[in-house]
């Protein structure tokens, strides 16, 4: 035993061209890597391409576009986008204000852009409906104004302004913390006023972020449920999500339905996600990070 | 799909100072701004962090204990742990072997598998629910055959657990990958040239370099753990004292119109989000002062900046 181990030890480790690398324990770690992500998420996954197969087009079509199914769509994205927009542009202002500014609270301001990530939805969900409802903090003014919140579209958008706001804060603030100030002084020593400076000087170089930004807090929205299935009010047609409606169908035991929803959502996320890995190597490349 | 928002690798990068832009910083349109950005927040943010305590307390605090002494409440709590114990460990460790796999090797395919871990978090959790139960539930592919063992998955804590693992899968090993890949191999090729076997370099090198994003990423992956309630909500079948987790007691105690009960368990879960909170900002100031420590390190104090780089 100890003179076998005598005889191996000398032996120089090779430089794999393959791997470039000597460190011992890529075939385990990477064969666990390949099993567990297909034990949870491919397979899993797959079932629902491989069940929306096993139904005919119009099966599909029925399932999946029917008038009810696309007014769940036409709330949901519009909704996300709506959201999403605003969180661009207050999420805009407050990495701005958290990364140029200081003032007493300002860390304690930056820890909690967080709360959105670490509150449970159906938390922040059922925190919304008492402020908007109508004896709730805002609902109770609002009323008065004759504005309706809970229970209509704007119910769904404000939860899911809570939802998308740290995405579009969390990818700016690095972006802003890159923009060189000389650059900013150069412009305003040439003449530029603070509208022109922030249009052309500093828009174009965090543009990107921003977009990028903007996509992540939609692509969370589009797929969100707990936050939003409290204030919502969940009527057909008028305020039901689709990711209500894949759960309603699943309680009715009508698969095939749900299937076909889940799989127009999968498709459009997975898009999403292609489109935000694009904009994020536009960005890097923006800010001088290839 | 989060990209590199909010790691730790990102936000412990920053540590500037506030530079402030050539119109100088005392003018009103900087308090306009901070004035709306903080508007912004208390309207959006801590308005509805307050509420949860307010409507908890709207009895008083003995209505709120109460809502703790109920075997519903506590099974729920017990559920969530369990579930939180088990899913947390797997994907941390996967989050490891993941993250060394990708990050201390060069091959084919690496980004677009990079892309595959952050898969889950662009799948809405209803559907991270409806594929297990298209798996494991009575019409699905296994339903017969879990059936004929009397094997219950789904409406089971083994759903529960299959849920919160898809959901949480990403947060380790997102932190960890970015970590691993800037720190490079040397100090391990350094490690395995003095002699050291492959698990002693892991263990004595490469974990130590990475114990604060590796804390990170499972802090932020018991949060989600413990608070998920779409994914879980399909799967759980909302079985009291059997499949309940906090969250989905939230649901039915609202839906029951009790709501002290419902906010005084919201409120536990928005202690734990606030203790998270806390935790992360602890983890990125002690990360910042590192990265300081080795910048330091490397340049000598009275070499300017720009002749360095």
């Amino acid at each position: 035993m100890t003179q076998h181990a005598t005889a191996t030890a000398p032996k120089t480790p090779r430089r794999s061209k393959k791997r470039g690398s000597v460190l011992p324990g890529f075939t385990p770690t990477m064969g666990f890597t390949i099993a567990y992500l297909s034990l949870i998420v491919l397979i899993p996954l797959s079932t629902v391409f491989l069940k929306t197969a096993g139904m005919s087009w119009a099966e599909f079509v029925e399932a999946g576009f029917s008038t009810r199914v696309l007014a769940a769509y036409k709330l949901t994205f519009g909704t996300a986008f709506l959201a999403a927009l605003v969180n661009a542009v207050f999420g805009l202002l407050l990495a701005w204000v958290l990364v140029r500014y200081r003032f007493p609270g300002r860390r304690l301001i930056d820890g909690m852009v967080d709360l959105p990530f670490a509150l449970p939805t159906a938390v922040a969900g059922i925190a919304l409906t008492a402020i908007y409802s109508r004896n709730g903090w805002m609902g109770s003014w609002l009323e008065d104004l004759g504005i309706k919140v809970a229970y209509t579209p704007i119910g769904i958008t404000i939860a899911l302004i809570f939802i998308g706001l740290p995405f579009v804060v969390r990818t700016l603030q690095p972006v802003i913390e890159e923009i060189d100030v000389e650059l900013e002084e150069a412009a305003a020593t040439l003449g530029a006023g603070r509208w022109t400076i922030f249009r052309k000087v500093l828009f174009p170089t965090f543009f990107p972020a921003l977009l990028t930004g903007f996509a992540l807090a939609f692509a969370r929205g589009i797929g969100e449920y707990g936050s939003v299935v409290f204030i919502s009010g969940n009527m057909p047609m008028r305020t039901e999500i689709a990711p209500l409606l894949i759960v309603t169908k699943l309680e009715q035991y009508d698969y095939m339905g749900a299937t076909a929803i889940a799989l127009v959502m999968l498709v459009i996320s997975f898009f999403l996600l292609l489109a935000i890995n694009l904009l994020q190597r536009w960005s890097s490349q923006r800010i001088g990070h290839s | 799909m989060a990209g590199n928002t909010s790691t730790l690798h990102g936000r412990a990068a920053k540590a500037v100072a506030g530079k402030s832009g050539p119109h100088g910083s005392n003018t009103p349109l900087r308090y306009l701004l901070i004035g709306i950005a903080l508007a912004f927040l208390l309207l959006f943010l801590f308005m509805p962090l307050a509420s949860i305590f307010a409507e908890a307390f709207r009895k008083g605090a003995g209505a709120y204990f109460e809502s703790f002494d109920d075997p519903a409440a506590i099974h729920a709590i017990k559920l969530t742990l369990i579930v939180a114990a088990i899913s947390v460990p797997l994907n941390a460790v996967f989050g490891l072997a993941g993250s060394w796999a990708i990050a201390k090797y060069e091959f084919k395919g690496k980004s677009f598998l990079t892309t595959l871990i952050d898969l889950p978090f662009a799948v809405s959790p209803v559907i991270a629910g409806l594929i297990y139960i298209l798996m494991f539930g009575a019409h699905g592919w296994f339903g017969p055959w879990l059936n004929q063992h009397d094997i219950q998955i789904v409406f089971a804590v083994p759903g529960i657990v299959l849920a919160t693992l898809f959901v949480t899968f990403p947060f380790v090993a997102r932190e960890l990958i970015p970590v691993m890949q800037a720190q490079g191999n040397d100090e391990e090729y350094a490690a395995l040239t003095l002699g050291a076997s492959g698990w002693q370099t892991f263990r004595l090198v490469t974990l130590p370099n990475v114990k604060w994003p590796l804390f990170y990423g499972v802090i932020l992956c018991n949060a989600r753990a413990m608070g998920e309630f779409g994914a879980v909500s399909v799967v759980s079948g909302h079985i009291r004292e059997m499949t309940n987790t906090m969250p989905l007691h939230v649901e039915i105690l609202y839906n029951e119109y009790n709501f002290v009960a419902a906010f005084a368990t919201a409120s536990a879960l928005a202690l734990v989000a606030l203790f998270t909170l806390a935790l992360k900002s602890f983890i990125e100031w002690r990360a910042a002062s590192a990265q300081k420590f080795r910048e330091g390190e490397r340049l000598p104090d009275n070499t300017p900046l720009h002749q360095t780089s």
